[in-house]
């Protein structure tokens, strides 16, 4: 592989805590009071990325498609190692939904292909955090004639193959795909570094390349969200303080456990 | 007739429920439109599963085959299933909503360009198909409709109870060989190694886990002291590994494990609901922490407002003292 070309594709998302809360009109979260972030898997594909360019030299492009906010995530991927940045602007109105980001991403990647010269790597998410479709790196591989495999734990260069590995509940699975080739990355492949001061300012400093969509809507339509009902019960508290390990070993005996 | 295709992955954990709870999900909808229910397997054990099939309302099944399909392959999956669907035009593909049961929809959604409902907890078929489906991994339930009259689903784990329905006619089972392009052969399995049976955080029916409280990696020593004694393991929250505590493998939430123990102990996690549907499916939930308005507190069963590094060792100790008399 000559100097290696990685596309990391990232979803700006809210970062609920304890609780979400819906707006009135049922369409979306109330992410009035929330801090927004990526999907722990998206961090890990961008660490991954960062690996691979360490061990074998390339580039790294982050691509997104949202809105100009999303501007704060791609710049948080250039901090930790990212070297260009793209975002898809959406002013259709048009709901997000998997077929049409797909539809958006693979057409942005073709023409960044034709521009500045082939990726080698497309990596993924496993799923985004909040929508949780599982298919939109999948869709988007297809419409570039990538294969893909998904919930990757294990990335690895041999000869001109990239080297999968997959945790399943029953054991691992290996792949060996050549390249080009596309990964959905799950959590836990690695840990993401955190940026460096000198990250956050170099991050600050890249411009972020702004291309239009016009892909066609997909067929999906949110209805509406809601929270599941959770019976609301009281909590027993057993105690205070040390104190409290006689009855908490009442209960582990109560329950059959000891 | 309208007939409803499901792909039975008798390879995923859990499989007999998994796959009974899928089939119920599928007559389900066979009933709603009056049609049968039509199963694709790559096992070449089929023969001796099919009569659990049939009594969850399968009709036929069609057994894949192709001399370069020795293991799974996701892409290579999808394109025999795209084949099937040619032959019997169902109305709609529908798989489990594990790992690979999205992964191989996704795949036939994206050849054949058509929506894929991931993670569904109910479907109405019709002009546009109604569904409800899981988001946030299972914090929050979105209702869609889809603008098409041929849906890919998957459905959400656990997501109804399983019926039988026993079918009148005879099962019919149908060999295919499926054709395979040199694009969808590059990404199947080319080693797969086992890992040895043995209690996993998945099983254990006690899990004692901690979160930021905890401090430390070494602060880690009291859990393990405590889920031995028990018989159970130990689990973490996503601010452990972040912190390089403990591995990914021990996380509980909704990028790490989903698990069901008959007692969850929670000591130093808040209860972020990333966390919490993690840990929901529990039957009980005891809750350790410092502070008495935490999220986890609120929503346990039982809890003890304590600093876990006092707590943990002398129910220990108490357990150990009772053991000994
Ligand atoms: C898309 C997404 C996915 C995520 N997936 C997961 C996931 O799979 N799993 C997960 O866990 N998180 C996940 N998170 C992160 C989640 O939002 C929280 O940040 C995380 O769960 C917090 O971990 P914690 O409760 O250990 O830490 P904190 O929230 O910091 O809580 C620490 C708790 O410890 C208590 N405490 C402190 N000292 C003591 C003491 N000495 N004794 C007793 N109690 C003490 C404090 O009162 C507090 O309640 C995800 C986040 C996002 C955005
Ligand atoms: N709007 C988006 N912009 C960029 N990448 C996206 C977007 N939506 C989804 N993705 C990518 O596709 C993965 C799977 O998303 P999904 O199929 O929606 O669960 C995510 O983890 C991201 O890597």
């Amino acid at each position: 592989m000559g100097v290696m070309r990685i596309l990391v594709c990232v979803k700006r998302v809210p970062a609920p805590g304890a609780k979400i809360v819906i707006t009135k009109d049922e369409q979306d979260i109330d992410s009035a009071h929330l801090g927004f972030t990526m999907s722990p898997h998206e961090e890990c594909a961008i660490e991954a990325a960062a690996q691979l360019v360490e061990q074998h030299g390339g580039e790294i492009t982050i691509l997104t498609a949202g809105s100009r906010a999303s501007d704060e995530q791609l710049r948080y991927a250039a901090s930790v190692g990212a070297g260009s940045l793209v975002r898809i602007e959406n002013n259709t109105g048009i709901d997000w939904d998997p077929q049409h980001t797909a539809r958006s991403l693979s057409t942005a990647v073709q023409a960044l292909e034709d521009e500045f010269g082939g990726y080698d790597l497309l990596l993924f998410g496993n799923e985004a955090a909040d929508t949780g479709g599982y298919q939109t790196g999948i869709r988007t591989a297809h419409l570039l004639g990538r294969p893909i495999v998904n919930a990757i734990n294990g990335i690895e260069i041999v000869g001109d193959s990239f080297v999968a590995r997959r945790e399943t509940p029953s054991g691992v699975e290996v792949y060996r795909v050549p390249t080009p080739a596309a990964f959905g990355v799950k959590e836990g492949i690695n840990l993401p570094r955190y940026p460096t001061m000198k990250g956050r300012l170099a991050s600050k400093k890249l411009s972020v390349a702004v291309v239009e969509d016009h892909s066609e809507p997909g067929e999906q339509c949110r209805v509406r969200l809601f929270r599941p009902n959770e019976a609301a019960k009281e909590t027993v508290i057993l105690g205070r303080d040390s104190e409290a390990a006689g009855a908490v070993v009442d209960l582990l005996e109560e329950l059959g456990l000891i | 007739m309208s007939n409803i295709l499901v792909l039975i992955d008798s390879c995923e954990a859990d499989a007999t429920e998994t796959i009974n709870e899928l089939l119920t999900q599928g007559r389900n909808l066979a009933n709603q439109v009056n049609g049968s229910l039509e199963a694709i397997t790559f096992d070449p054990r089929h023969k001796e599963l099919a009569g659990a099939w049939a009594e969850h309302g399968v009709n036929v099944i069609h057994y894949l085959t192709n001399s370069a399909l020795h293991d799974y392959g996701p892409q290579a999956w999808a394109q025999g299933i795209v084949q099937i669907v040619s032959l019997v035009e169902p109305i709609s593909v529908i798989s489990c909503g594990s790992d690979r049961g999205h992964e191989v929809m996704a795949n036939v959604a994206a050849i054949l360009d058509a929506p894929f409902v991931s993670n569904c907890l109910s479907v109405t078929a019709g002009e546009r198909w109604q569904a409800s489906r899981l988001q946030w991994g299972g914090s929050l339930i979105e209702e869609v409709t889809v603008a098409s009259t041929f849906p890919v689903l998957s459905f959400a784990l656990h997501s109804c109870e399983t019926t039988l329905s026993k079918i009148s006619e005879p099962l019919k089972i149908i060999s295919h060989e499926i054709e395979l392009d040199t694009e969808s052969a590059k990404t199947i399995v080319i080693e797969r190694t086992e890992k040895p049976e043995g209690q996993s955080l998945e099983t254990s029916a006690v899990v004692v886990a901690g979160g930021r409280g905890v401090g430390s990696a070494d602060g880690f020593n009291v859990l393990e002291t405590l889920a031995k004694l028990l018989n159970g393991k130990v689990g973490c929250s996503r601010a452990v590994t972040n912190n390089g505590w403990r591995s990914h493998t021990d996380q509980v939430g909704q990028t790490g494990k989903r698990i069901a123990p008959d007692l969850y102990i929670a000591c130093g996690i808040s209860g972020a609901i990333q966390h919490w549907v993690g840990a929901m499916a529990s039957k009980n939930i005891l809750a350790i922490n410092t502070d008495p308005e935490a999220n986890m507190v609120k929503k346990a069963d039982y809890a003890v407002i304590a600093n876990l590094h006092e707590i943990i060792p002398a129910v220990s100790d108490e357990i150990v003292r009772r053991n000994g008399q």
